[in-house]
């Protein structure tokens, strides 16, 4: 990793992986959208679809960061237009709850993320794909093993 | 019958939607990844998955090869679930023993590079596969339908609607905000292309809602309240005061004859401005219900307490003006409810080269309707704001449409509205008329033919867009007048043509609260603020959520015709669900492991429904699966894990998971 330019190499050639959980009535018709479109985005996600953004238990996001995610992608609906009324809220909620966890474990803000993306809006989709992938790409992979390595000494001070 | 007891055996089908999946996902490199994966017995590619030999494939397999397990890899489940769920059923498999994987709109419509799109298949048939093995079978749920119907909005779309679902015996609800029902139309003169009078065609309609027996119709009232589900939702609805009790009055309009006011004062609302009328008075004289109406805002009564209140005279012993009547709730409980709100026309200020608020011979078209009707506040004579009439008239093509700095949107209607009002002020006034147009666009039956009947008129059309529209003379002969300055493209030129009255043909927009509306509904809008229809061919009048339709221009600007048309569609639509009688559920809902749960209440203020109970005898957490809606916000919050959620159960997520993220 000392020369720059095989480290250059390996983020060109990175290719994140991103697990992304979309709403029924929203994010995940937004996709549907993009798609009926022809809207060009990232090949990065992989969606895994909820009735509501409030079913995105928190074990979810860290199953797939400990399954080798290098992000995490939360859609749902804007605030106040759930179609479960405010499930939503509730994954504002526990999102900036898990944040907290997930900086503690060094895993960064960019990598995991919550947008509120509505049926129509599927270039906000693309940008939002797009946007994550190139900042996790900057990142580089998230190697959540390398990082655990030390989980152990740091407990033991 | 899961992965854990070895008789898993699972069929795959990848389908190549014509080329619209394979051209850029290797279908069979799928299909025979999908193969090589435990469990799977079966796994095909086919041209069409959806069709019904591709369905016929899935059931002679369930049958031979004794599948119990289903995957299919085609489009968007929201399109072809049930269609898969109902082959799935063929085969004699529960049909929830099925997942299918969006390779369609979520990879190949929206990814060029073949192998990265082939690798995102191969990921998502992977995880579908393992998820599946976990599947139970599920029953849905049936539950009755209630069989009225409430429609919001009393334009045209509504009223056909209404009468259209009355006849079949329906019973109808119809709410219109406004004081009269007619909507749009009813302020039209005449409409394109059959140069029809609007009134003389949607009046008998109105009256038929008035006098049929299965309408409810509430006008002066608005939806404020919306709760329940599809085929039973239960709507309250607040009537506003009109200040005439409607069950006693007779609809003589002595009251607003005898009002104080012996003049008109007011801006009167349904000639948007153009004329006046009193305090009491009728929107139009063919109104429904043909009932008078107070506006507290402006009735001496009301602002002083100090009437001679001779309305309430002049009524006499039949004692309908009632001025303290006050707002009414209703609540009603419907199947099916139906919107067709309807439009706005766009607010020409928005363009200030055009002059509207500023020049007051620039008119909107919407006040020339008024401005030629014969009921209208000129009594169908063209006279200006200036008292003249005019011997040159502009009308200026997408005012507020095609326009970047607008809306990107045709409104579709004003080309042919254009035209229309040419014919028609030409007709009457003897004017030039010079139409200024973008592109003309006739497509409608006879819609062409009166363009060219217009061209025979001698109606001159100007192919350009009007850059400005100033009182800056430059020559003698444009003193006094208003220029329209715009490049004519047919022959690159800028030409300045001075008028004397300027029309703004604007453009169709949403409801300024069509948002509020939408939320009301629970319904999705487009980003331009139009409802969301779900899908835009084969489903125009569905939204996405189940027993709620739409109709007429609140899904889009459309003309008279498209809008009865659709309004007989939702209808019918409406007519399928309750004659059906009961609607099957997803059975998506949440349970509660009782043996598991420890009594917390983490649960219980996250359901935004209240289907979760405490039972104090037993210390649990009870799930009442009638109420619940299966958002499983409730399933992600429990701590001990002792809430599932049928189809979405933590296990089979948490496949899913590993299953995209597996290496292949």
């Amino acid at each position: 990793m000392s020369n720059p330019e095989s480290l250059v190499a390996i983020q060109n050639s990175f290719e994140p992986k991103i697990v992304a959980f979309f709403c029924n009535w929203c994010t995940y018709l937004a996709a549907d959208l993009a798609g009926t479109s022809r809207i060009k985005y990232a090949p990065n996600i992989r969606v895994i679809r909820t009735m509501c953004s409030g079913r995105v238990d928190p074990q979810f996001v860290l199953e797939a960061f400990a399954r080798g995610a290098d992000g995490v992608l939360i859609g749902g609906c804007h605030p106040g237009d759930c179609h479960y009324q405010e499930g939503n809220y509730k994954t504002l909620r526990r999102v900036r709850m898990l944040r907290r966890v997930l900086r503690e474990m060094g895993i960064e803000d960019e990598r995991f993320r919550l947008e509120w993306i509505s049926a129509s809006e599927a270039e906000r989709l693309k940008v939002a794909v797009n946007d994550m992938v190139e900042k996790i790409r900057a990142l580089g992979p998230l190697r959540l093993e390398i990082k655990a390595e030390h989980f152990p000494e740091e407990v033991a001070a | 019958m899961d992965a854990r007891n070895g008789d898993l055996r699972i069929g795959v089908y990848v389908c190549h939607c014509g080329t619209n999946i394979a051209a850029t996902v290797d279908v069979k490199a799928v299909a025979e990844y999908a193969a090589a994966l435990p469990g799977v017995v079966v796994s095909r590619e086919y041209k069409y998955m959806c069709s019904d030999p591709g369905q016929e494939l899935i059931r002679q397999d369930i049958v031979e090869l004794k599948l119990n397990r289903i995957v299919v890899a085609s489009c968007s489940p929201l399109l072809h679930e049930e269609t898969f769920r109902g082959a799935v059923a063929k085969g004699g498999l529960n049909p929830f023993c099925f997942q299918m994987v969006n390779i369609r709109e979520h990879d190949s419509w929206v990814h060029q590079d073949r192998q990265r799109a082939t690798e995102k298949a191969i990921a998502l048939v992977r995880a579908a596969i393992r998820r599946v093995a976990l599947h139970k079978p599920l029953e849905k749920k049936r539950v009755p339908i209630h069989p009225d119907v409430l429609i919001v909005g009393g334009g045209i779309a509504g009223i056909h609607a209404a009468l259209t679902l009355a006849n079949a015996g329906k019973h109808v609800y119809l709410v219109e905000r406004e004081p009269t029902i007619g909507g749009n139309m009813a302020k039209f003169d005449k409409t394109f292309p059959t140069l029809d009078c609007a009134a003389c065609i949607l009046t008998p309609k109105m009256t038929a809602v008035k006098k049929h027996p299965n309408i409810t119709l509430w006008t002066l009232s608005e939806v404020t309240e919306v709760q329940g589900y599809v085929g039973n939702f239960e709507i309250a609805v607040t009537r506003k005061p009109r200040y005439i009790n409607e069950d006693l009055c007779v609809g003589c309009l002595e009251c607003i004859e005898a009002c104080v006011y012996k003049q008109a004062k007011v801006p009167d609302e349904f000639n948007l401005g153009l004329g006046k009328r009193r305090p009491i008075y009728i929107s139009f004289p063919q109104a429904v219900p043909q009932i008078p109406v107070i506006d507290p805002e402006t009735c001496i009564d009301f602002k002083t307490g100090r009437c001679k209140k001779t309305c309430i005279e002049a009524c006499g012993d039949r004692h309908a003006v009632d001025l303290k009547q006050q707002p009414k709730q209703e609540t009603i409980k419907v199947g099916a409810i139906i919107l067709a709100t309807g439009y706005q026309t766009f607010d020409a200020r928005k363009v200030p080269d055009y002059g509207y608020g500023v020049y007051p011979n620039v008119y909107t078209a919407p006040e020339v309707e008024r401005l030629i009707n014969a009921s209208g506040p000129t009594g169908g004579e063209v006279i200006l704001r200036d008292g003249r009439k005019p011997q040159s008239i502009g009308i200026i093509h997408c005012v507020g449409s095609r326009d970047e700095n607008t809306n990107k949107w045709c409104s579709r209607v004003c080309c042919m509205y254009s035209l229309k009002l040419a014919h028609l002020l030409k007709e009457r006034t003897g004017a030039e008329v010079y139409n200024f147009y973008i592109d003309m666009r006739a497509a409608g039956k006879a819609y062409e033919e009166f363009y060219h009947k217009l061209l025979e008129e001698g109606v001159h059309m100007i192919r350009g867009r009007v850059a400005e529209v100033t009182d800056w003379a430059v020559t003698p002969e444009e003193e006094g007048k208003l220029v329209m300055r715009a490049e004519d493209t047919l022959i690159s030129f800028v030409r300045r043509v001075p008028v004397d009255m300027v029309v703004l043909s604007v453009g169709l927009v949403p409801h300024e609260d069509a948002k509020d509306v939408r939320r009301l509904f629970n319904i999705s809008c487009s980003s331009e603020g139009w409802f969301l229809e779900r899908h835009p061919k084969l489903a125009p009048v569905n939204t996405f959520t189940d027993g709620i339709f739409i109709a007429g221009a609140c899904q889009a600007p459309k003309d008279i015709p498209d809008a009865v048309g659709q309004a007989g569609s939702a209808a019918a639509e409406a007519m399928v669900l309750i004659d059906t009688g009961y609607v099957e559920m997803e059975p998506n809902t949440a349970y509660i492991l009782e043996e598991e749960c420890s009594g917390c209440k983490t649960c219980i203020p996250l359901c935004p429904y209240s289907a979760i109970t405490f039972l104090a005898d037993k210390k649990i957490a009870h799930i009442n699966e009638v109420l619940c809606k299966g958002c499983g916000t409730c399933v992600a919050a429990c701590p001990s894990g002792s809430i599932k959620q049928n189809l979405f159960e933590d296990e089979e997520i948490f496949e899913e998971i590993r299953g995209v993220l597996a290496n292949a």
